[in-house]
C-alpha cells in the first residue's frame, strides 16, 4: 500500500470516527441535548483526534526509521568479502544494491528466474527496463537485492496493518469514554493549543535549523581549510578541480568578497540614505495628503519590484550607459574615447542597489518621523522657527536612535543582496579602491560555487556555508541590534 | 469704525522703522531649499522607478510578436518515409527528415537553384530549428496528411525575428552580423508576398526553456512558479497563521517568548540567500529530496515567507478591539471559541492582505532558488511538484545571461508578464484592505 493510501484510510477512519463520536454523544444525552457538557461537535473531532494523531504519528515514526533498519539488515547480510573493504565500498555496494532491488521489482517473474539462476546477464536486464547499472553485477547483489526487497514489503505490510489497528483502536477507545458530562471541548481545546504551541516553535525550528545545518557544512569546510587562512585571507582562488583528480588545493580568503560586499553596500547606502531621508522628510513634514497618497505607493512599488528585475536594468541599462558616458567625458577631456568605468562596477552595482533601498530608508524613516509627538514640533514651531529649523534641530535629533535602527536594518538588506550583485558587480575577486572596477560578494560566490554540477565533500562547495554562515552572522548582528533600538525609541515615545 | 481707522492712519505718519534684521530672508531662503531637496529627492526616487519600468517596457513589447513565415509545405512520401514502412513502425515518422520538407518548400517559394548549396543553406537558416518537431507532431498527429501539400506557419530563426522588427543595424557591414544580405532581399519578398508577418506571440507563454529564442518561452516556469505559490500558500498560510494566534493570545510574557519575537523579527530581515542554504544542505542533503524540484522550492519559500506572514497577522489580530473579546467570553464563550469564532474572522481581511504580500515576495524571489538548484534547463512541463522544475524569476536570470538580442526582448517580456502578475496580487491586497478596513 502506498502511503498516500495510507493517509487517505486513516483520513477516512478519523472522518467514520467524528460522525460515530458526535452520534453515540447525541444518543448519550436521551434526547436533551443540554444535558451534554460539550457540543456533540467536539465530541466528534475528540474521536476523530484519538483515530487520526496516533495512527498518522506510528506511520511518521516507521517511514522514518524503517529505512535505517532495513539498510543495516542488507548491510550485516552483505557477505564478508565486500565487508572487509572499509565503509566507503560498502556504501557503494549498498547503493547498488538498492538500484538493483529497484530494478528487480521491474522483471517479471519469468525474468526474475532467469537472473536468480544466472542464466541471463543482470546488467543487460535491468537496462533493458531502463535501470542502468555502473559494473555487470555479482550473484551476491541479486541475493542481497531480494532480501532487501522482502524487507522492504514486509515491512511496509506490517506498518499498514499497524497502522491501520492503531487508527481503530484510537477510534474504539475514545467512543467508549464518551457519556454526557464528558469535557470534550476542554480535551479538543487543549489538543488544539498544542497545534499553535508547535507552529510557532516552528520559527525557533528555522534558526536552529539554518544556524546547524550551515555550522555542520562550514566545520566540515574547517577541517580542510583552517578557519586562519579563511577569515584573514586575501586571496580567492578556489580552483575548481576535476572529482577524483585530488590536484590543487584552491585559496580561499573571505577578506576580498568581504570588502567588495561592504563597498556595493557603502556606495548603496550613500545614494539611498539622502534621497529616501529625504523623501521621508518631505513625505512626513511638507507633502500635501493628495501628494503623499500618490507618491508614497509610487515609491513602495519600487520595494515590490523582484531584485532579478533591478538586476536585469543594471545589465542591460546603467551598466552600458555609464561605461558608454566615461569613454565620452575621457573624451571631452583627453581627446582619448576610453571608457573609464567598467560596464559591471562598484559603481554600477552600488547605484542599482541604491535605488532598490530607496523606498526601504524612506518608508521606515516615514514611520519614524511621524512617531516623534505633536508637542515637540508646535513647541518649536510656536517658538518661531521655521519648519526646516524645527526638523533639522527638534525632529531629526528625537528621531536620531530610530532612523539609526532604520539605517542599520537596509545596511543588512545591502549586504545580503544577491541578485543585483550577481548581475552587475562582476566576478573578479580583488581587493582595491577604484569604484569604476568590478568587484565581487560573499552572495555572488556562494551563488557561482553553489551552481552546476556538485560534489558536496570538496572544499569548493563547501566553502558557500562558510561564507554564508559569515553573512548570516554579519546580517544578525546588524538586524538584532537595530531592532533593539528601533523597540526602545518605539517604548520611549508611547 | 471706518472713521477711526483712518485717523489712526493719519495719526501715525512715522515713516516705518526699519526691522530689526534677524535673517529672516536667510532662513526662508534656507526654508525653502530644504523643501526642494525633500521635492528633489522624490523626483529622483520616482524618475528612477520611471526608467527602469521604460526600459523593460521598451525593450519587451517586441517579444509579444513573433515573425513567422507561412509556406505551403508539401509532405512528400518521397521524404518522410520513402519505403513505406510507417504501417509496421511507427517509429519512422519520428526519425524523418522533415528539415527537408522546409527546405523544398523555401526554394520553391524564393525561386532559389536547388544545386546552390550556400545559397540554400542560407535561405534555410531562416527558419527556426524548431520547425523538425512542429512538422514532427502535426504527421504523427494525422499520417493523413503526408501525399498532401497544407500550409504551415513556421517560426522564424531569431535573428531573422529581431532584423524584421527592425532591431538589427543593418548598416553594419555584412560579414559582421548575423543576417545578411540576400536573407534580407528575401525578407522583402516573403513580406510582400504576405507569406513573412508578424504575429502574437503565442509561445512565449507556451513553451519552455530554448537555446533557441524564437521556441523559448515561459510556460513551463510559470508553472514551477505556481506550484511553488500553492505549497506556500498552503502551508506558510495555515502555520503562520496559528503560530500568531498563540503567540497573541496565548503566549505567557515570559524570555521564551520574547526570544520568539525578536527571532522572528530577525528572520524577517535574514538575507534570502541564506534560505537557499538551508534548503540545500537539509531538505536535499540531509532529508534526500530531490535537486530542482519545486517541492524544495515550495518549502524554502514557506520559511521565507513566514515571518512576513506572521508580523502581519499578528498586527491584525492585535487591532481586534478588546471589547469583542470580552463580550464573547462574557456569553460563555472558551477563550478557544472566542478566537476562532469572533477574533479570527475579524482579522482575516489584515490576514489575508499580509499573505498575498508575502506571496508576492516569494514569487519574485530568485536568489534561493538558485542554490536549490532550479536553474535547470526544463523543456517539458513538470507533471507534479516533484519533477524537476524552473521558476519564473530564475527564468528571467537565465535569459539574462544570454547574449542574442532576441533575447534580451525576451527578458524584458518576462518580466513585464512577473511584473503584471505582482502588479495584480498588490493591487488585490490594497482592494481587500479598503473593501474590509474596519475603524472601531
Amino acid at each position: 500500500m502506498s502511503t498516500s493510501l495510507i493517509l487517505l484510510i486513516i483520513l477516512i477512519v478519523g472522518l467514520a470516527a467524528y460522525f460515530a463520536g458526535r452520534a453515540r454523544a447525541t444518543a448519550s444525552s436521551k434526547g436533551k441535548l443540554s444535558a451534554l457538557h460539550s457540543l456533540p461537535g467536539y465530541h466528534g473531532v475528540y474521536v476523530a483526534i484519538w483515530a487520526v494523531l496516533p495512527a498518522a504519528f506510528v506511520l511518521a515514526i516507521w517511514l522514518l526509521a524503517s529505512p535505517f533498519f532495513i539498510e543495516n539488515s542488507v548491510r550485516s547480510a552483505l557477505p564478508d568479502t565486500v565487508k572487509s573493504q572499509g565503509t566507503a565500498t560498502i556504501e557503494l555496494m549498498l547503493g547498488q544494491v538498492m538500484q538493483v532491488a529497484n530494478g528487480l521489482k521491474r522483471l517479471n517473474s519469468d525474468e526474475l528466474a532467469a537472473v536468480t539462476s544466472g542464466s541471463s546477464n543482470l546488467r543487460d536486464a535491468l537496462a533493458a527496463k531502463g535501470v542502468p547499472m555502473a559494473n555487470a553485477g555479482e550473484p551476491y547483489m541479486v541475493e542481497a537485492a531480494q532480501h532487501y526487497n522482502s524487507l522492504r514489503d514486509g515491512s511496509r505490510w506490517v506498518m499498514s496493518v499497524a497502522v491501520l489497528i492503531i487508527a481503530i483502536a484510537g477510534a474504539v477507545f475514545a467512543i467508549r469514554g464518551i457519556s454526557a458530562p464528558f469535557r470534550a471541548r476542554n480535551r479538543v481545546e487543549r489538543v488544539m493549543l498544542g497545534t499553535l504551541l508547535v507552529a510557532s516553535s516552528i520559527a525557533i525550528l528555522t534558526t536552529v535549523g539554518i544556524v546547524g545545518s550551515m555550522l555542520s557544512e562550514a566545520i566540515r569546510f574547517f577541517q580542510s581549510v583552517s578557519p586562519s587562512t579563511f577569515f584573514f585571507g586575501t586571496v580567492w582562488d578556489p580552483r575548481f578541480s576535476a572529482a577524483g583528480s585530488g590536484g590543487t588545493e584552491g585559496q580561499f580568503g573571505l577578506l576580498p568578497l568581504l570588502a567588495g560586499t561592504l563597498y556595493i553596500a557603502f556606495v548603496a547606502m550613500l545614494f539611498a540614505v539622502p534621497v529616501g531621508l529625504f523623501a521621508a522628510i518631505y513625505m512626513a513634514e511638507y507633502a500635501k495628503p493628495v501628494v503623499r497618497g500618490i507618491a508614497k505607493p509610487l515609491l513602495e512599488i519600487l520595494a515590490g519590484i523582484p531584485t532579478i528585475v533591478y538586476g536585469f536594468f543594471a545589465l542591460v541599462t546603467v551598466g552600458p550607459f555609464l561605461r558608454d558616458i566615461s569613454a565620452q567625458l575621457n573624451g571631452l577631456v583627453t581627446g582619448n574615447y576610453v571608457n573609464f568605468i567598467q560596464a559591471q562596477s562598484v559603481l554600477t552595482a552600488g547605484l542599482v542597489m541604491g535605488i532598490m533601498l530607496i523606498p526601504f530608508v524612506s518608508s521606515l524613516s516615514d514611520d519614524i518621523i511621524t512617531q516623534v509627538p505633536r508637542s515637540l514640533r508646535d513647541g518649536s514651531l510656536g517658538l518661531g522657527a521655521t519648519r526646516s529649523e524645527t526638523i533639522k534641530r527638534v525632529i531629526l535629533p528625537a528621531a536620531l536612535p530610530g532612523i539609526v535602527g532604520a539605517l542599520l536594518l537596509t545596511a543588512s538588506r545591502a549586504v545580503g543582496e544577491t541578485m543585483i550583485v550577481v548581475l552587475a558587480a562582476g566576478v573578479a575577486a580583488r581587493m582595491q579602491l577604484n569604484p569604476f572596477e568590478a568587484m565581487t560578494t560573499v552572495t555572488v560566490k556562494i551563488v557561482n560555487q553553489l551552481t552546476g554540477d556538485l560534489e558536496f565533500n570538496s572544499p569548493q562547495t563547501l566553502v558557500a556555508f562558510a561564507l554564508g554562515i559569515t553573512l548570516f552572522a554579519i546580517t544578525l548582528c546588524l538586524n538584532i541590534y537595530a531592532l533593539y533600538i528601533v523597540r526602545k525609541y518605539r517604548e520611549q515615545y508611547e | 469704525m471706518t472713521d477711526m481707522t483712518s485717523s489712526v492712519q493719519s495719526t501715525f505718519v512715522r515713516p516705518a522703522q526699519a526691522r530689526r534684521d534677524i535673517g529672516i530672508k536667510k532662513r526662508y531662503a534656507a526654508e525653502r531649499r530644504f523643501k526642494a531637496y525633500g521635492l528633489t529627492a522624490i523626483l529622483i526616487g520616482l524618475f528612477f522607478l520611471f526608467v527602469l519600468l521604460w526600459t523593460v517596457v521598451s525593450k519587451g513589447y517586441t517579444a509579444f510578436q513573433q515573425t513567422a513565415i507561412t509556406l505551403p509545405i508539401e509532405f512528400s512520401e518521397k521524404i518522410i518515409d520513402p519505403k513505406n514502412e510507417r504501417g509496421a513502425n511507427p517509429t519512422k515518422l519520428m526519425t524523418a527528415n522533415y528539415p527537408l520538407l522546409v527546405r523544398d518548400a523555401l526554394v520553391k517559394a524564393l525561386g532559389i537553384d536547388p544545386a546552390n548549396k550556400p545559397l540554400v543553406k542560407q535561405a534555410t537558416d531562416m527558419v527556426s530549428a524548431s520547425a523538425r518537431t512542429q512538422l514532427r507532431d502535426l504527421v504523427v498527429a494525422n499520417p493523413a496528411i503526408i501525399g498532401t501539400t497544407a500550409t504551415v506557419s513556421l517560426l522564424a530563426e531569431g535573428n531573422i525575428d529581431s532584423a524584421n522588427k527592425g532591431q538589427i543595424d543593418l548598416t553594419v557591414a555584412e560579414a559582421n552580423r548575423k543576417v545578411k544580405d540576400q536573407q534580407i532581399e528575401w525578407m522583402k519578398t516573403l513580406s510582400e508576398t504576405g507569406a513573412m508577418a508578424k504575429q502574437f506571440n503565442t509561445g512565449l507563454f507556451t513553451y519552455g526553456a530554448s537555446s533557441r529564442p524564437e521556441a523559448a518561452g515561459i510556460g513551463v516556469a510559470a508553472l514551477g512558479s505556481l506550484y511553488m505559490m500553492l505549497i506556500v500558500l498552503v502551508l506558510a498560510l495555515p502555520i503562520g497563521v496559528a503560530a500568531s494566534i498563540y503567540l497573541e493570545e496565548f503566549a505567557p510574557k515570559n524570555r521564551l517568548t520574547d526570544l520568539i519575537e525578536v527571532n522572528i523579527n530577525n528572520l524577517a530581515a535574514v538575507p534570502s540567500i541564506v534560505y537557499g542554504l538551508l534548503g540545500l544542505s537539509i531538505f536535499i542533503n540531509f532529508a534526500g529530496m530531490p535537486r530542482s524540484a519545486a517541492v524544495v522550492g515550495g518549502l524554502v519559500l514557506t520559511l521565507m515567507t513566514l515571518p512576513t506572514i506572521i508580523i502581519a497577522t499578528r498586527a491584525a489580530l492585535k487591532a481586534v478591539p478588546p471589547s469583542i473579546r470580552s463580550a464573547a467570553l462574557g456569553l460563555g464563550a472558551s477563550k478557544m471559541q472566542t478566537i476562532f469564532h469572533h477574533v479570527l474572522p475579524l482579522a482575516m481581511p489584515g490576514v489575508l492582505t499580509g499573505t498575498i504580500i508575502g506571496l508576492a515576495h516569494a514569487l519574485g524571489e530568485t536568489a534561493p532558488l538558485l542554490l536549490i538548484g532550479m536553474v535547470a534547463f526544463v523543456v517539458d512541463y513538470p507533471g507534479s511538484p516533484m519533477d524537476p522544475s524552473t521558476a519564473l524569476p530564475v527564468q528571467i536570470y537565465m535569459w539574462a545571461n544570454e547574449a542574442e538580442r532576441a533575447f534580451v526582448e525576451r527578458t524584458s517580456g518576462a518580466i513585464m508578464i512577473l511584473l503584471v502578475f505582482l502588479v495584480v496580487m498588490n493591487l488585490g491586497a490594497i482592494l481587500l484592505r479598503r473593501r474590509f478596513e474596519r475603524r472601531w
